[in-house]
C-alpha cells in the first residue's frame, strides 16, 4: 500500500493524461463520425463512397496495428515528402497526437454508424413539420434533428465512449505516459505489478462508472416526452 | 362565409408530378379565393395527397406553377434535371404562410404542446417569446387544449394531438391552411372533435384546402369539391351540385362506395 502512495503522483499524472487523451480522441471521433454519417446519407456518390471506404477500412484493421502504422509510418511518410519537396523540415510525431488521432479515427468509424442509424431513425414527419413551417435547414437541424439525434444515438454513443476510454491504454505501447504506462513502470520497478494493475483496474472502473452515470442523466433529459414501454 | 375581400389566395396551374416513370399528377389546377374551403376527394393513389404536398413543395412538382397570395414560387432544375426551388429563402417565406396539418399530426415529440405552438412563430416569424405565448394561449383555448399545454404529445389522445397541431398551424397566421387527411389516423370517436374545430375555422373565413375522406365535411362545409382520379380532375364544383348531380361516372361510383 505504501508503495502505491509513493507512486501516486505518477499514477495521477497518468490518469490525467488518459482522461485528456480520451477527450481529444472523442472530439476527433465525433467530428469524423458526423461528417462520415452525413457523407453516407448524402445523395452524392463520392461522399458515400469515401465514407464507406473509411468505415470498411478502419473497422477491418486492429487498432494497435493502425496506431503503430500512424506513429511510425506517418512520421516517415511526412519526412519523406518534406525532404523530397523541401517544403518543411524534420517532423516528429508526438506520441500523444499519434495516440488521439488513431483512436479518434478508429472510434470515428463506429460513431459514423451510431449517427447514421440515429439520423435514419428520426421519423420523417418530425422534419416535414419543420419544413412545412418554413424553417431553414440549419434551424431544422438545431431545433428538431439534433435533439432526436442525441436521444437516439446516446445508448450506442455511451458504448463507443466506454470502448474509446479503454482503447486509450494502447498508447502505452508507443511510449505515451498514460495511466497504464505509469502503473506498469511502477509495478516493474517495485516488483508489485499485480498491486499496480489492480489500482489501474479500480481507476478505470471509477472513470467508466462516472461516465455511465453522467451519460445516463443526459439520456434522461433527452428522453423527456418519450413514452416508456 | 361570403367575404367582402374576394382576392385569390392560392392558384395552382397545370401541376405535373412524376415519381420516376410514374406520372401521379397529370395537370391539376386549382384556384382558392379568400375564405374558400376546397375539399379534395379521391380514392387512394389518386394523387390528392401528393397534390397537397406539391403546394408547399414538400414534393417538388415537375411542372406547373403555384401562386400564393399573388406571388409565384420560382422553380428551376438541378444538375440531373430534377425540379428544385430557385430561391430557397422565398420558398421558406411562402411555406410559413401555408400552414399544414398532417395525417399523423407530426407534433415535435420532444416539445410540450405550448413549445410546439410557439416554436415556429419565435424562430421563423421572429416573434418575442411573450407575444408567441400570449397568442398560443388564445389558440389553445380555441381548440380546447389549454389544460394540456404542458403535456408532451405522447401523453395525449390522437384527437388532442391533432387539435394541438391545428393550433400550431394557426399560430403562423397562415394565408392558406393545408389539411392532409387530418382525421384518417384517428379513432372513430375522436374524429368529431377535430372536424368540429375545422368547421369553426371554415366559418371564420379561413382559406382551407382539405384532403379528406369525410364526405359529411366535404358536403356541408366546403365551398368547392374536387374529385381526383388517376392524377386528373374528374369532377369539380360546389358541393350542392356535385353531390346531387355528379357528371362523372367515376365520381358517381366513388359516392356509391362511400355512401355509408
Amino acid at each position: 500500500m505504501e508503495t502505491v502512495i509513493d507512486y501516486s503522483p505518477a499514477i495521477l499524472r497518468g490518469t490525467g493524461v488518459t482522461i485528456f487523451l480520451a477527450i481529444c480522441s472523442l472530439m476527433v471521433s465525433m467530428s469524423l463520425g458526423l461528417i462520415a454519417a452525413w457523407g453516407k446519407l448524402s445523395s452524392s456518390p463520392i461522399g458515400s463512397r469515401v465514407a464507406n471506404s473509411y468505415t470498411t477500412l478502419i473497422r477491418g484493421v486492429p487498432d494497435l496495428v493502425l496506431m503503430m502504422l500512424i506513429y511510425f509510418g506517418l512520421q516517415r511518410l511526412l519526412n519523406f515528402v518534406g525532404d523530397y519537396t523541401g517544403l518543411w523540415g524534420y517532423i516528429e510525431i508526438n506520441t500523444f497526437v499519434a495516440g488521439f488521432v488513431t483512436i479518434g479515427f478508429v472510434i470515428g468509424a463506429y460513431m459514423t454508424e451510431t449517427f447514421r442509424g440515429a439520423i435514419l431513425a428520426i421519423p420523417r414527419g418530425q422534419i416535414e413539420a419543420g419544413i412545412a413551417c418554413g424553417m431553414s435547414k440549419s434551424l431544422i437541424f438545431r431545433r428538431i434533428i439534433w435533439p432526436h439525434l442525441v436521444r437516439l444515438a446516446l445508448p450506442s454513443f455511451t458504448n463507443n465512449w466506454l470502448v474509446l476510454l479503454k482503447t486509450t491504454a494502447l498508447v502505452s505501447v508507443i511510449g505515451q505516459k498514460d495511466l497504464v504506462y505509469e502503473a506498469f513502470t511502477a509495478g516493474r520497478s517495485t516488483r508489485q505489478l499485480f498491486t499496480f494493475m489492480f489500482v489501474v483496474l479500480i481507476i478505470y472502473l471509477i472513470m467508466t462508472a462516472a461516465s455511465q452515470t453522467a451519460l445516463g442523466l443526459v439520456e434522461r433529459r433527452y428522453n423527456v416526452g418519450v413514452r416508456r414501454a | 362565409m361570403a367575404s367582402a375581400d374576394n382576392s385569390t389566395m392560392l392558384k395552382v396551374e397545370d401541376l405535373h408530378k412524376n415519381f420516376g416513370n410514374i406520372e401521379v399528377l397529370k395537370g391539376v389546377s386549382l384556384t382558392a379565393r379568400k375564405g374558400d374551403v376546397v375539399s379534395m376527394l379521391g380514392s387512394s393513389g389518386s394523387g390528392k395527397s401528393t397534390f397537397l404536398r406539391c403546394i408547399n413543395l414538400l414534393e417538388m412538382p415537375n411542372s406547373g406553377t403555384v401562386t400564393v397570395n399573388n406571388e409565384v414560387i420560382n422553380m428551376t432544375t438541378d444538375r440531373v434535371g430534377e425540379p428544385k426551388p430557385a430561391d430557397q429563402k422565398q420558398v421558406e417565406r411562402i411555406r410559413s404562410k401555408l400552414a399544414m396539418v398532417f395525417q399523423s399530426f407530426n407534433l415535435w415529440s420532444h416539445m410540450t404542446v405550448l413549445e410546439n405552438i410557439i416554436e415556429a412563430p419565435v424562430h421563423v416569424l421572429g416573434l418575442s417569446k411573450a407575444e408567441a405565448i400570449e397568442k398560443a394561449e388564445a389558440l389553445m383555448h380555441k381548440v380546447g387544449i389549454y389544460e394540456r399545454q404542458h403535456y408532451y404529445p405522447a401523453h395525449m389522445s390522437g384527437g388532442q394531438q391533432q387539435r394541438a397541431a391545428i393550433a400550431r398551424a394557426l399560430a403562423m397566421d397562415p394565408d392558406v391552411m393545408l389539411f392532409d387527411e387530418p382525421t384518417s389516423a384517428l379513432d372513430p370517436e375522436l374524429v368529431g372533435e377535430v372536424l368540429g374545430v375545422m368547421r369553426g375555422l371554415a366559418e371564420e373565413g379561413r382559406t382551407m384546402i382539405v384532403v379528406t375522406h369525410e364526405m359529411g365535411f366535404a358536403r356541408d362545409v366546403s365551398s368547392d369539391v374536387i374529385f381526383l382520379h388517376q392524377g386528373r380532375i374528374e369532377e369539380q364544383g360546389p358541393p350542392s351540385e356535385v353531390f346531387t348531380n355528379p357528371k362523372s361516372e367515376r365520381f358517381r361510383q366513388f359516392l356509391a362506395r362511400t355512401r355509408d
